[in-house]
């Protein structure tokens, strides 16, 4: 490279954000959904779409990818399941607590592009904690019904324990444009079907969509394997179905590796991918 | 313009050129007892007679990088300590690994600041390779060949220091007053042409992917690599790294995160909380280097494979596991696969 050009790059430097430097959020409330799974509402003002992450870090403890279950004027909201150093740090936080943040990052479900539309219905199948990264779009066809023809939601749990957003499933399950089949895997208790979610999803009235609709799957990579592919023996077209990844992440920028599948990074491509593509990652 | 000069008046020009630059090249490290890039001060330290045990990565990327402090309640981008740019005298392999650990840190996504900064400071002076190295396969990877410097040097002084002078070409018009008053001599830097081995790289397709991941082949590493990622370590174009948080001491309030280099070939590379690990075998973690080098890379960013054919992984392998042969036995199993286990027609 000639020296000119170098200069012009060096310009350009000099504006360059830092991407790896996390801002201050406060913590405006937090609910104890379960023992392990807490949900923290922090002050935010900019704009995210569902589906995406943050890189949420305390000083001196580490950084993880979050998912956002949850916004509203002011602020937005992650459902964290206590499970190593920073999701422990996390959870000793209290309200009026700093965390910093960075993002949002990732791929989106594509709402207004494709599972919105006064003929569409959209069905979601979730396993456990998956349930968050698909809350917002969930609580968006409830605030919106005319966006929606219908929506079946098929959210399974461990058990009782891990039951997770009681307020937001009673009032779904109220919804008039809502089918919900809440399912604990191998328990029973009042408001729960048994078994896991796969053996629900032929209860799902695909025939009668009119080719009108789209499936997002989003749990433990078992889970979301097997539910594709019983999606797929009730006759539902692969193009039809969306999922969201969970990989090892440290830098959500695609630069650390951790988070290649093959050719695609699930930290920029991802985490919400088309199955087509999905089904031929591997590793 | 070329020149020749002797050793002294060389170091009279690195003295100046020190001024502006903090210069590496290959040098003995005395306590680590190996050739990595150091800080230079004078030509004679050059070690011309080998390849580096360690890449030229190092010089702006460090082993492990602080990205940021915290201090009281206060997160501080971490700042360069020395204004200096940074000149490397190193070889065209060298040169041509950095252009594909760009493409990792700059065109990845948006660009990485803590690369960027130090990249952007970077100027090469090619340390003229003609001669190639046992374990090289430069040619075979098309990268034995840069215009990518700002001056070059031949130094045939291979072990120690001969009377033959120094030949120089300044490439860099700007670089021309360091070298003002020497005596002009004709040279322009030869490239090696033929390594002892060459590499027929496999032809992956994404069609063929999955049936070549599923290969018996790779289940030989399993017992063989011992997931220690030297291999990673002094490849010139692994980028992947660890992020961590450190507490300078107990109950102190002050602390840093740093990145650290990381490697596909250990075995928690994958690993998420819980323990669950998405490759599971040191075959899998093989198979994922290798497409990585010769399918991934190509396949997202153009033309050229990964792998610069510097033959470093091969020199550090403590099981004697070649990278080179472990490419090269592929290519001949996907012909294998193709032909349903034909022999190569003559
Ligand atoms: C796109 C995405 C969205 C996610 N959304 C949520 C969510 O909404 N709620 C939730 O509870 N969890 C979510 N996770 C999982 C969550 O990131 C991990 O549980 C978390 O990283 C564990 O960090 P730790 O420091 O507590 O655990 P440790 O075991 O101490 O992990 C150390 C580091 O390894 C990495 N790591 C470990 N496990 C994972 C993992 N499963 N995924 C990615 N990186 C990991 C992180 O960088 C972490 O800081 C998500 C993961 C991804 C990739
Ligand atoms: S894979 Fe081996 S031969 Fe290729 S660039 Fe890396 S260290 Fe050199
Ligand atoms: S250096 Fe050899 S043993 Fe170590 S990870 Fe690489 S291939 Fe395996
Ligand atoms: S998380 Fe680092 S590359 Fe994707």
């Amino acid at each position: 490279m000639i020296r000119e050009e170098k200069m012009e790059e060096k310009k350009k430097f000099e504006n360059m954000v830092n991407i790896m430097q996390p801002e201050p959020h406060k913590i405006l409330h937090v609910v104890h959904e379960t023992q392990a799974e807490f949900t923290f509402r922090v002050a935010y003002e900019d704009e995210t779409r569902d589906g995406q992450f943050f890189m949420l870090s305390i000083p001196k403890v580490g950084e993880a990818p979050i998912s956002v279950s949850g916004r509203g004027d002011g602020y937005v909201e992650f459902t964290i399941r206590k499970v190593g150093r920073l999701t422990q740090g996390v959870f000793d936080l209290q309200e009026g607590s700093t965390l910093f943040l960075r993002g949002p990052y990732g791929h989106w479900w594509p709402i207004e592009e494709t599972f919105a539309g006064p003929e569409q219905n959209l069905v979601v199948i979730s396993g456990g904690t998956g349930l968050a990264p698909v809350r917002t779009t969930l609580n968006y066809f409830y605030d919106h019904p005319d966006q929606i023809k219908s929506l079946y939601l098929i959210a399974g749990f461990k058990d009782i324990s891990g039951v997770l957003f009681n307020e937001d499933r009673e009032k779904w399950a109220k919804a008039e444009k809502f089918r919900t089949i809440y399912t604990l895997d191998d328990s029973d208790a009042p408001g729960f079907e048994r078994g896991m979610v796969t053996a629900h999803i032929e209860k799902i009235p695909f025939d009668t969509f009119g080719g009108n609709y789209n499936v997002a799957i989003v749990g433990p990579p078992p889970m979301m394997h097997f539910s594709a592919l019983e999606c797929m023996k009730q006759g539902v077209p692969e193009d039809k179905i969306w999922v969201s990844f969970e990989r090892k992440m440290s830098c959500a920028v695609g630069k650390c590796g951790h988070c290649k599948i093959n050719e695609t990074y699930v930290c920029l491509e991802g985490p919400v991918l088309h199955y087509p593509k999905a089904k031929q990652l591997f590793d | 313009m070329g020149y020749q000069i002797d050793y002294e008046a060389m170091d009279r020009i690195l003295e100046q050129l020190a001024k502006d630059y903090q210069i590496f090249a290959p040098k003995w490290d005395r306590q680590k007892k190996n050739v990595r890039y150091g800080i230079i001060r004078s030509i004679a330290e050059v070690v011309t007679g080998r390849q580096t045990d360690f890449s030229i990565k190092e010089a702006f990327y460090p082993i492990s990088q602080v990205m940021l402090y915290f201090r009281a309640d206060n997160v501080e981008e971490e700042e360069l300590k020395d204004p200096r740019k940074i000149l490397i005298l190193c070889r065209p392999c060298d040169i041509n690994s950095i252009r594909r650990l760009d493409k990792i840190f700059l065109e990845n996504g948006a660009p990485d600041y803590f690369y960027a900064r130090l990249r952007e400071k970077v100027v090469f002076a090619l340390l003229e390779c003609r001669k190639s190295f046992e374990d090289c396969f430069c040619v075979s990877m098309q990268s034995n060949i840069t215009g990518d410097y700002a001056f070059a040097l031949r130094l045939d002084n291979r072990d120690g220091i001969t009377a033959a002078p120094i030949l120089v070409q300044v490439a860099d018009a700007a670089f021309e007053e360091y070298f003002a008053g020497a005596e002009a001599a004709d040279f322009q830097p030869e490239f090696v042409t033929e390594n002892k081995k060459i590499m027929h790289a496999p032809e992956i397709s994404r069609a063929d992917l999955k049936e070549i991941s599923d290969l018996e082949y790779w289940k030989q590493f399993d017992d063989r690599c011992i997931g220690c990622g030297g291999c990673n370590t002094v490849c010139g174009t692994c980028s992947c790294f660890d992020t961590s948080d450190v507490l300078y001491a107990e109950g102190k309030s002050d602390g840093e995160r740093r990145r650290v280099w990381s490697s596909c070939m250990i075995p928690t590379f994958t690993e998420t909380a819980g323990g669950v690990r998405a490759r599971k075998t040191p075959g899998a973690n093989m198979r994922f280097k290798v497409f990585h080098k010769f399918y991934d890379f190509r396949a997202r960013f153009g033309e050229d494979n990964m792998c610069v054919g510097c033959g470093r992984c091969d020199m550090r392998c403590p099981k004697d596991i070649s990278f080179f042969d472990t490419v090269n036995g592929l290519t001949e199993e996907i012909r294998k696969m193709k032909t349903g286990g034909e022999p190569e027609s003559k």
